[in-house]
């Protein structure tokens, strides 16, 4: 029965696909699996806008939307119809082609990269021996289509804020690839169904998860701190701060395109947060062995959305970092914590089980901490205070 | 017709296109780009003749079936490099020239 | 010889042809990562599946955004003066048709000496990664010493002197 609910999506798929002839019945399933992302992940990113939009207004002390519907839940849908009856506005002197393009290619990209999650167990759509890589080199690719979408307006503000997108993207790729490195390290192999199933056993109860060890802790802050970057998500969102720059790279956008600009960027946060989940929280295991009942995908689903609300809560919490304090914080405080991170769990492997490994550990990425954070950023110092609030 | 003559026959057109980009186009920049394009058909020339070479384990004294796949991705990592340092040049030629025309450097003093 | 084949060469010719052909450069860009495209998809269809993925990270993700920068800051976007092509262009097109006559050739005639085999060899990332810390690990230590001399190098080439900004 417990197998039951947790097969549930994959029993279902059989059978839909026995009433096919046997030549058809192979790619009637990855079809399947196709159509249940597409409908699922929007679905999802329906969900994240609403809560987004309710949660930081209940963190600006202001209710969020609650005309539409009871508690503003069909808000998401006012939205759609919105964004889908607005008129399409393209510049005259804009390059058409390439400005049709660009929300294509971020929403092909970001989509493909759900292709080798594992969602649940057996549910990943294709299961890659070099699955973590693929994920990678599409996220590259999504970096292009902000720059189509920038350069294609031909509009001075949109040109900057994609090359500012760009050079974030870039800058923050390397520690996400680099804290990525490290789980692989440790599992010894880039296919994430290999990854979870490492992190899927039980000791007292307790998983083995990689967050719990003190690699894989400060691996996971950097993988956040980096995935928030690459997502352009505040407090990185000077690309496309609305008081800097209008609305950044997509600012000749609207009516549909817009939308598909904006769910290419939920879509992607989710992704990523779906990645972030598989290395670092277990993928679909559950955190105590004695809730190992409940189905591999809802647990997958409910650290997505987990991870969701901490960007959400995130966003509403910091203030926007400037462009050079941005890439001052990338290249010399992320990347090399990440790579120490790296020579980290190298010794953690090699140290042998015991409680010995856990004090060194922690003792090293502490230290490295206090001194690169605390001593080692250029800090301002401001003089006493000058101006009166506004009584 | 051999599979293996195909993927060289597009390999070798490829080739030749980025060849013919180098040498006509003025722009420094495209000339970098008939450079990566010539690279690359290299690439798929070591990996197509990897996949269907005769395979190491059938003979003695052989190198291990690796070796066409690990020259192509040394070959990645070298254009990477190249094109970097190459792009900064460019950039750097652009600065004290104010063109990226190579048909108007065609003097070596400065 | 497959469909599949026939529809990714197209695709990578017609994105190799776009790169050199068009007049504007920053399109000629994005035509070429078409090209590169199309090559990652030929070598996952070759089997070489590390390679592909290696093809998209860093041709598409890294060099393809590489070449479009210096596109924007040597100001290339604009349209040029005169033609796009060079005075002398007869002879680089005929070089390069004479090497593409010479390579075909080549081919065509050694077509049944090639070596012709079904099945791929059977490679797995752990494998690439042995060979990588074992073989090759001569290969590697010395790409890593080439890639830092070229980090260190495109930073000091394209850096801005002080003095010359007046």
């Amino acid at each position: 029965m417990i197998e039951k609910a947790d097969q549930i999506f994959v029993i279902l798929a059989h059978w839909l696909v026995s009433f096919l002839p046997a030549w058809l019945q192979q790619p009637a399933m990855v079809l399947l699996g196709v159509v249940a992302i597409i409908v699922t992940f929007p679905a999802l990113f329906a969900i994240t806008v609403l809560l987004e939009r309710k949660g930081l207004g209940r963190m600006q002390n202001r209710y969020g939307p609650n005309r539409v519907g009871p508690y503003g839940i069909f808000q998401p849908v006012a939205d759609g119809l919105k964004s889908l009856t607005k008129e399409d506005i393209v510049p005259l002197s804009a390059d058409a082609v390439v400005h049709f393009l660009a929300p294509v290619l971020l929403v092909v990209v970001v989509f493909m990269g759900y292709a080798v999650l594992p969602i649940g167990r057996n549910m990943t759509l294709v299961n890659m021996d070099a699955g973590l890589l693929f994920f990678f080199a599409i996220g590259a690719s999504s970096e292009l289509s902000v720059f189509m979408a920038g350069w294609s307006s031909r509009n001075k503000y949109s040109l900057l804020g994609a090359m500012r997108a760009v050079a974030q993207m870039i800058s923050y790729e390397v520690p996400l690839l680099m804290s990525s490195v490290a789980v692989v390290m440790i599992t010894g192999s880039l296919s994430l169904g290999k990854i979870v199933d490492a992190q899927n056993q039980y000791t007292y109860g307790l998983p083995h998860w990689y967050i719990f060890t003190p690699w894989g802790f400060a691996g996971f802050i950097l993988f956040a701190v980096a995935a928030t970057a690459e997502t352009n998500r505040s407090p990185f969102d000077l690309p496309e701060g609305e008081s800097e720059l209008v609305a950044g790279y997509f600012t000749e956008y609207s009516g549909f395109k817009f939308a598909l600009f904006f769910l290419g960027e939920y879509v992607g946060m989710l992704g990523i947060s779906g990645l972030g989940t598989t290395l670092f929280l277990g993928g679909y295991s559950a955190p105590l062995q004695v809730l190992g009942f409940v189905p591999s995908w809802i647990w997958f689903f409910s650290k997505i959305m987990l991870s969701m609300c901490v960007f959400i809560w995130v966003r509403g919490t910091l203030p926007r970092l400037r462009q050079d304090q941005l890439m001052n914080f990338a290249w010399k405080f992320v990347l090399p914590l990440s790579l120490l991170n790296l020579i980290v769990a190298g010794i953690w492997r090699f140290m042998g089980d015991g409680w010995l490994r856990w004090v060194a550990c922690s003792t090293i990425l502490l230290l490295a901490y206090t001194v690169m954070a605390r001593v080692g950023m250029k800090r301002e110092h401001f003089g006493p205070r000058s101006y009166r609030y506004a009584e | 017709m051999n599979p293996l003559t195909g993927y060289l026959l597009v390999a070798a057109l490829l080739f030749a296109i980025g060849l013919a980009g180098a040498l006509t186009r003025r722009n420094a920049i495209l000339v970098l780009i008939g450079i990566e394009l010539m690279l690359n058909a290299a690439n798929l020339n070591l990996i197509a003749f990897w996949r269907y070479g005769p395979h190491p384990q059938a003979l003695t004294g052989q190198p291990d079936p690796l070796t066409g796949m690990m020259f192509a991705i040394f070959s990645i990592a070298v254009a990477a490099a190249e094109a970097a340092v190459g792009l900064g040049l460019v950039i750097q030629i652009h600065r004290h020239a104010h063109t990226t025309d190579l048909d108007a450097m065609n003097r070596m003093k400065g | 010889m497959s469909i599949v084949f026939y529809v990714i060469a197209a695709l990578s010719v017609a994105g190799a042809l776009a790169a050199v052909l068009l007049k504007n450069t920053v399109h000629c860009a994005l035509a070429l990562t078409v090209a590169f495209a199309g090559l990652a998809l030929m070598f996952l269809e070759l089997d070489a599946q590390f390679a592909g993925f290696a093809q998209i990270l860093i041709y598409i993700g890294a060099v393809a955004i590489l070449v479009v920068f210096a596109i924007l800051l040597t100001r290339g976007s604009e349209t040029p003066k005169d033609t796009v092509y060079s005075r002398n262009w007869i002879v680089g097109l005929v070089t390069a048709a004479a090497i593409f006559a010479m390579l075909g050739w080549a081919v065509l005639r050694s077509a049944p000496a090639l070596p012709h085999e079904s099945a791929a060899p059977s490679v797995t990332v752990m494998d690439i990664g042995n060979a990588l810390m074992g073989r090759y690990v001569l290969p590697l230590e010395i790409v890593a010493l080439l890639l830092t001399a070229a980090l260190i190098g495109a930073v000091i080439v394209a850096m801005h002197e002080k003095e010359s900004a007046k």
